[in-house]
C-alpha cells in the first residue's frame, strides 16, 4: 500500500510540471481553505497598498494587453492567459514572480487567497 | 606589383576597422542570465562591469536598485560565475572608485561620464529616457551589444 502511495505522489509531481492556470487556482483556493473571489481579485490588483506601485502599474489595469515595466520601460506581454498562453504554466515561475512582485507592491508575500483571487479574475478577462 | 601593394593597404585598414570592433559589447550566450537578468530591463553586457561589482550586486539581489530580483542559489552562483568570467578589465571595466569600493551601476561610473558629458541633466529626465540606466532609450541597438554613435538617437 505504501509503495502504491509513493508511486502516485512520484507521478502527481511529474505531471505538476506542465500546469495550467486552472491548476493554480485549484492549489492555491486549496491552501486558503476558501473559493476565490473574482471582484477581491480585480480590486486587489489595482489598488496600492501603501507602497509606490501596484500590480497595475506594471501589468495595466486591462492585463490582456502588453504592459511596461514602471521603473525601467521595459515592455512586458500580458498576464491574463486568454492573452498569453505561457501564463500560469509553470510553478516555479509563477511562485518566483508572485514572491518578488508581492514583496515589490506590498512589502509581504500575497497570502494564498489574494494569489487566488487575482488568478480567478484574470481568468475571467476575454 | 600592383596586386602585392594592396596587401599592405588592406592590412592596414583592417587595423583601422579594429578598434570599432573593440567597441561591440555583445553578450556572451547565457541561458540562465537571460531568463533571470532581461526580464525587467534588457541584458547589461558583463563587460561593463569590474568583477568585484558583479559579486557585490549578486549578493544583494533581494534589494535591486529597489527591486526583489531574489534568485535560488544555484543560480546566483551560476550566473555570478557567468558574470566574473567576463566581466571587464582596465580599459573599459574598472568600476571600482577612488577607495578601491566597488559601484553597482554602469550609469554611475567615471566612464560612463566621460563618454556622455554632452548629454544635460534636463535630458536624463525626459519622460522617454527615464533614467541613464535606461540605455535603450538612446542606443537602438543596445540589447544587441552595440553602443557606436552610429546607432545614437536622443528621444525629445
Ligand atoms: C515593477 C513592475 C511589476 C509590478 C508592480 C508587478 N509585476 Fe508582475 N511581473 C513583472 C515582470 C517584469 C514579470 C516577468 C516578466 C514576464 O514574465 O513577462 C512579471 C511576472 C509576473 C507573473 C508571472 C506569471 C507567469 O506565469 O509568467 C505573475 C504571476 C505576476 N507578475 C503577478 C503580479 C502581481 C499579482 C502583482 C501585484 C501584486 C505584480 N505582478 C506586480 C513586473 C511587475
Ligand atoms: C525584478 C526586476 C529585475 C530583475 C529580475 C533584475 N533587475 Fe537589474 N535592475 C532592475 C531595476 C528596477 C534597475 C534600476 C533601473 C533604473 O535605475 O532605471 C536595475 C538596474 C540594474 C543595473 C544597473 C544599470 C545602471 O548602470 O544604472 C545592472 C547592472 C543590473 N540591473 C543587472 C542585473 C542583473 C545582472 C540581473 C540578474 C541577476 C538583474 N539585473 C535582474 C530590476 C531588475
Ligand atoms: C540620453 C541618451 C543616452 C542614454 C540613456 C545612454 N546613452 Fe550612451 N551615449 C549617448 C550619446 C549621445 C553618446 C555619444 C555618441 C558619440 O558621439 O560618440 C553615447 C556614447 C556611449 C558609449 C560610447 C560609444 C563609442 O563608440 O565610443 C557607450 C559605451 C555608451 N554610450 C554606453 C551606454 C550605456 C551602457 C548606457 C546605459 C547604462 C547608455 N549608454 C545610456 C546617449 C545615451
Amino acid at each position: 500500500m505504501r509503495h502504491i502511495l509513493i508511486i502516485a505522489a512520484t507521478l502527481f509531481a511529474a505531471s505538476a510540471q506542465a500546469e495550467t492556470p486552472r491548476d493554480f487556482l485549484t492549489r492555491f483556493e486549496k491552501e486558503a481553505g476558501a473559493v476565490a473571489s473574482v471582484e477581491r481579485g480585480a480590486r486587489f490588483f489595482a489598488t496600492k497598498q501603501g507602497g509606490e506601485w501596484s500590480c497595475a502599474s506594471c501589468h495595466t489595469d486591462r492585463p490582456t494587453q502588453a504592459g511596461l515595466h514602471a521603473k525601467t520601460g521595459k515592455a512586458i506581454t500580458p498576464l491574463a492567459p486568454a492573452a498569453n498562453a505561457e501564463r500560469f504554466t509553470d510553478a516555479a515561475k509563477v511562485d518566483k514572480w508572485f514572491r518578488r512582485n508581492c514583496n515589490d507592491t506590498l512589502n509581504r508575500v500575497c497570502s494564498a487567497q489574494e494569489k487566488a483571487d487575482v488568478i480567478a479574475w484574470l481568468l475571467t478577462l476575454k | 606589383m600592383k596586386r602585392l601593394a594592396a596587401r599592405p593597404l588592406l592590412a592596414l585598414l583592417a587595423a583601422l576597422a579594429l578598434p570599432a570592433h573593440a567597441d561591440n559589447y555583445g553578450v556572451p550566450k547565457n541561458a540562465a542570465f537571460e531568463e533571470e537578468c532581461t526580464s525587467c530591463h534588457m541584458a547589461y553586457p558583463p563587460q561593463m562591469l569590474h568583477a568585484d561589482s558583479w559579486r557585490a550586486m549578486m549578493n544583494g539581489l533581494s534589494k535591486h536598485f529597489g527591486s526583489d530580483a531574489s534568485i535560488d542559489e544555484k543560480r546566483r552562483t551560476a550566473i555570478t560565475d557567468f558574470l566574473v568570467a567576463h566581466s571587464g578589465g582596465r580599459k573599459t571595466g574598472d568600476t571600482r572608485d577612488a577607495q578601491c569600493k566597488p559601484l553597482l551601476r554602469i550609469s554611475e561610473t567615471e566612464r560612463f561620464a566621460k563618454k556622455h558629458r554632452e548629454i544635460s541633466a534636463a535630458t536624463w529626465k525626459r519622460a522617454a529616457i527615464k533614467s541613464p540606466a535606461n540605455c535603450t532609450a538612446c542606443h537602438a541597438q543596445a540589447a544587441a551589444g552595440n553602443y557606436s554613435d552610429h546607432s545614437v538617437n536622443i528621444p525629445r
